[in-house]
């Protein structure tokens, strides 16, 4: 028999040798450890795209460096090519042909995997990734892209970084990193119908800013997490960067192993056993301490609309604008007091009564079958108000295959919707095809920036379900009374 | 890689928080696959009056005679956040910004700053208004001088704020180094480290 402080002896003990998901992550990919919390961290995957990749393998090879293990590295075309049907290398996008030509070129160069314009496996980074079994439980993967933590989702540390740290990990391998400090965010209770995933993430930057995660790597858990099909924690991950993390996680699960069979890219025979043995080692340990805790309760969870200009100005799509926020000194928060202006919305406006002049389902965010499946539910049999430019971009070629093949295609352009190629396409404006000037937006991507979607376009970020209902209204609707 | 020891510098407040990237530089700014000119597009959608265009906005700060050659920035929460363009920083270093004093930073933004020689340093909203003040009422007098081997703001002789930095990240910009280069001197290690990890996690060959 422990004595009592035996057992007290026992339970610190446990605790010192419990793990987070993270720290086992962390620790496995430990070169060495450099000065203070910053440590060498060996690299399995880096994806790259024609926007910031190019740039990275340019400059690199420039500096006479070599990519190193050119095996694990991927390259996708989905920022700047076009998505019209029948695209070729030139786009609208003034000059984008010159950075298509060079990843192209730099990719054979540095016997790279490049998915090109029209490889049946092209799409979104974040969205082919995972589709194609590239992004798996306990690996490291880095992109030059901030949205890399999406990948998360499977259980994998995956985040984004800049060109200058694309070049080292090409390079090197490795990267520099300094130990982020952790977070777990616990969901509990169920999700109203209709409610999603997309919803779960804005409120909950919402309720604690878009600098909430400011430092953390976040660890996604609890029974609504549980419950969510691997697209939707896609979805949930792919904005953990608008809440200012580095990056976060979901414990893989037996849905996450049983997504990840027979992709093209997942092990195969005796080397699927032998993975699936260790990803089911990847969880943090029940005694195991956060630095930061938050629960959410998905009772108060309803669809969720920003009405301002950061991914922390959400309100409820049936709700109303906020009054303007008080600093720490008592003033009128000028974030809000300019927000409000570029969005010309005022306190306690309606949501509802704001018309919209375009819908946009697509980006790494909603782009997925799941996404375009909930839209067409909606969509099916109805059209889009008159006068509102509607455009659904799926997040991969092999999605669009899919879409069409179940028919969904067909709902969504009889509604009155552009059916497009694969890629980022309108969620973001590089010169090139936009929504225009001042136009408003209702958009399932993730970033509500001043000009984000075009010149001063007025973006209002929600599920793939308001999208639909909104597009259908004319307004900003609430997607359960298109039930 | 360009050192940054110390800098006596003309301070410009663009006091918001979560000044994004896309703000910083916009994508359609970006125009060519080089990380070269691409100060001009700095604050584009804020220093012209039209998206595009290049007429000048006369309200927008660095605009302002009395902030001519700026090159520290005084902004508040999460300044940097949203998308990993690089650029962002490029830009920032193309216009002549030496340093960036904020309440908190983008965490991409922060490493792409270290890697090319851009300080980002975090003070507290109290600190950064009281350098606002300082600065206001004559900016090309009033500068600020950074010593990132005291690790010390100064405004006025009486005004001293010391930072926090990473022990790594001085080294780095002390001495301009080349991160790639360093870790490279680590290869044998990091070779020996991939032989036995690849023997364990076979299926991430
Ligand atoms: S879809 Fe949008 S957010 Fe996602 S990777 Fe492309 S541009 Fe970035």
């Amino acid at each position: 028999m422990l004595s009592d402080t035996d057992k007290k002896e026992f339970i610190i003990v446990s605790k010192k040798m419990a793990k987070t998901l993270f720290e086992k992550i962390w620790q496995q990919h430990v070169v060495t450890n450099l000065e203070g919390d910053t440590s060498l961290l060996y690299i399995d995957r880096v994806f790259l795209h024609e926007r910031t990749g190019s740039i990275a393998l340019k400059s690199l090879s420039a500096d006479g460096r070599k990519v190193v293990n050119s095996d694990q590295v991927f390259c996708t075309m989905d920022h700047i090519v076009d998505t019209f049907k029948g695209r070729n290398d030139t786009t609208l996008m003034p000059s984008g042909q010159d950075f298509i030509v060079a990843t192209r070129e730099a990719c054979v160069e540095a016997n790279i995997k490049l998915f090109d314009v029209n490889d049946p496996q092209q799409g979104i980074v974040h969205v082919i990734s995972p589709e194609l079994g590239i992004v798996q439980p306990g690996c490291t993967l880095v992109c030059p892209d901030s949205h890399t933590c999406s990948q998360g989702a499977l259980g994998a540390l995956a985040w984004g970084i800049g060109s200058s740290e694309a070049e080292h990990a090409l390079a090197t391998k490795t990267l520099r990193v300094t130990k982020p400090k952790t977070m777990k965010v616990e969901f509990v209770g169920e999700l109203a119908d209709v409610v999603s995933a997309k919803d779960m993430i804005l409120h909950l930057i919402g309720e604690y800013g878009a600098a909430g995660g400011a430092g953390y790597v976040i660890e996604f858990c609890g029974p609504a997490i549980e419950n969510l099909g691997i697209e939707a924690r896609l979805t949930l991950c792919n904005m953990a960067v608008e809440f200012s993390a580095f990056s976060c996680l979901i414990a893989p699960d037996a849905k996450a192993i049983e997504y990840l069979q027979n992709r093209p890219y997942s092990p195969k025979g005796e080397q699927w056993e032998r993975a699936v043995e260790y990803w089911k080692t990847l969880y943090s340990d029940s005694q195991a301490t956060f630095d930061n805790v938050i629960t959410i309760d998905c009772a108060n969870i309803g669809p969720t609309i920003t009405w301002g200009t950061s991914p922390e100005h959400t309100c409820s799509v049936n709700g109303v604008v906020p009054e303007v926020k008080l600093n720490d000194n008592g003033l009128e928060d000028q974030s809000y007091i300019r927000a409000m202006d570029y969005m010309q919305v005022t306190p306690n406006m309606r949501l509802s009564d704001l018309a919209i002049d375009a819908a946009f389902i697509g980006s790494c965010t909603n782009s997925r079958i799941s996404d375009l499946r909930v839209a067409a539910k909606i969509l099916k049999g109805r059209k889009v108000a008159s006068g509102v430019k509607a455009i659904c971009v799926p997040g991969s070629t092999l999605v669009k295959k899919q879409a069409e093949q179940e028919g969904i295609d067909k709902i969504l352009i009889d509604a009155g919707f552009e059916w497009r190629e694969s890629g980022c396409s309108m969620c973001f404006y590089a010169g090139g095809e936009n929504f225009g000037y001042q136009k408003r937006v209702v958009t399932s991507t993730n970033r509500n920036f001043e000009s984000r979607q075009g010149p001063e376009t007025r973006s209002h970020l929600a599920s793939p379900a308001t999208v639909a209902a909104s597009a259908i209204a004319g307004h900003l609707a609430d997607p359960r009374d298109y039930l | 890689m360009d050192k940054f020891t110390q800098h006596l510098g003309v301070a410009a407040a663009l006091l918001q928080a979560n000044i994004d990237t896309d703000v910083i530089i916009p994508s359609r700014e970006m125009k060519r696959v080089s990380k070269q000119g691409l100060g001009d597009g700095l604050f584009a959608n804020r220093r012209y009056t039209l998206p595009g265009s290049r007429e000048i906005n006369p309200n927008f700060v660095l605009n302002k005679p009395e902030y001519a050659n700026t090159s520290i920035l005084l902004s508040g929460a999460n300044f940097g956040c949203g998308s990993s363009r690089e650029h962002a920083v490029w830009a920032l270093k193309e216009y002549g910004i030496r340093a960036i004093i904020a309440e908190g930073f983008g965490s991409i933004f922060y490493n792409n700053c270290i890697r090319n020689g851009l300080l980002p340093l975090v003070l507290s909203e109290k600190e950064i208004a009281a350098l606002t003040d300082f600065v206001w009422s004559d900016p090309q007098s009033n500068r600020i001088h950074i010593d990132l081997e005291k690790q010390q703001v100064t405004a006025s002789p009486g005004q001293i704020f010391d930072f926090a930095i990473k022990p790594e990240q001085k080294e780095m910009l002390i001495h301009g180094l080349d991160a790639i280069a360093l870790t490279m001197k680590l290869n044998a290690e990091i070779s020996a480290f991939q032989q036995q990890y690849l023997k364990t996690y076979t299926w991430l060959n």
